[in-house]
């Protein structure tokens, strides 16, 4: 099961901050459990974040970005009413699209 | 053979889902390929492989690249940066941790209205030199250093 993406935007002007919390594990593959399992890698490769359905950032990722990583992006032209998307494919080809509509 | 028709049922269901979205074009199958994960400039072991692999060649240091992060990081595991580039057309900007594993962390592309910024959360092994690259639009690369110090590093445990 995925968590969802929280997508947070400020217009402030003519720049909007975007601030995108992806819930992962991001497991890098080093670490071990209590047993001394190693952890299999689990972690975000790829995701984009889409301005009415445009996209304006197209990311890949590694291993090395922390657990539950928050990122966070400008853009200009963004305005009221306008559809923000977030989508990540992660390693194990699990995917996570999450949307909100500006105020 | 419970397995195999599992497999069967994934495969057909996702499929499925997928085939009307192929036909509005929300989908378009080149937006997905040109998506690829890099793995070989990822899987790199030093910075200039992954440089190298990534399709940068001879960065020239930039004061226009501005790095805002801690001076010292007391958990490795979460270490914040600020990445801001103040040169025209920047359209990519990556993020090296020089003395992890994997020395590339994060390719970004920037397109539309987009600003050449990114915040990210980065694991960092030990104290070390982050980089940050910025390639603008007329395939020239830039780069900017950050030393950071790390008290407890992020990547055993």
């Amino acid at each position: 099961m995925t968590e969802a993406i929280k997508i947070r935007a400020q217009i402030q002007g003519e720049i909007t901050d975007i601030r995108i919390l992806m819930q992962h594990p991001m497991e890098t593959g080093q670490r071990r459990d209590e047993n001394g399992k190693s952890l299999p890698t689990h972690f975000i490769q790829v995701f984009t974040v889409k301005h009415n359905g445009q996209i304006i950032v197209d990311g890949q990722l590694n291993t090395s970005i922390s657990r539950n990583p928050l990122f966070a992006f400008k853009s200009k032209g963004i305005r009221p009413g306008d559809k923000l998307a977030v989508h990540w494919t992660d390693n194990t080809g699990a995917q996570r699209q999450d949307e909100i509509t500006l105020t | 053979m419970m397995e195999f028709r599992r497999k069967l049922l994934k495969g057909g269901t996702s499929l499925a889902l997928l085939a009307p979205l192929l036909g509005t074009g929300l989908l378009a199958p080149t937006r997905v390929l040109a998506a690829d994960w890099k793995r070989d400039a990822f899987s790199a072991r030093n910075a200039s492989d992954a440089m190298k692999l990534a399709g940068i060649t001879s960065p020239i240091e930039s004061r226009d690249i501005v790095i805002n992060a801690p001076e010292i990081a007391e958990n490795g595991a979460k270490v914040e940066l600020e990445i801001t580039s103040n040169l025209a057309n920047t359209r990519r900007l990556l993020v090296f941790a020089d003395k992890n594993p994997m020395p590339l962390c994060a390719d970004l592309d920037f397109s539309g209205a987009a600003l050449p910024y990114a915040k990210v959360q980065l694991k960092m092994a030990e104290t070390m030199r982050v980089r940050a690259i910025a390639k603008t639009a007329d395939g020239k690369s830039h780069v900017a250093y950050r030393e950071i110090k790390v008290t407890l590093g992020g990547c055993g445990g």
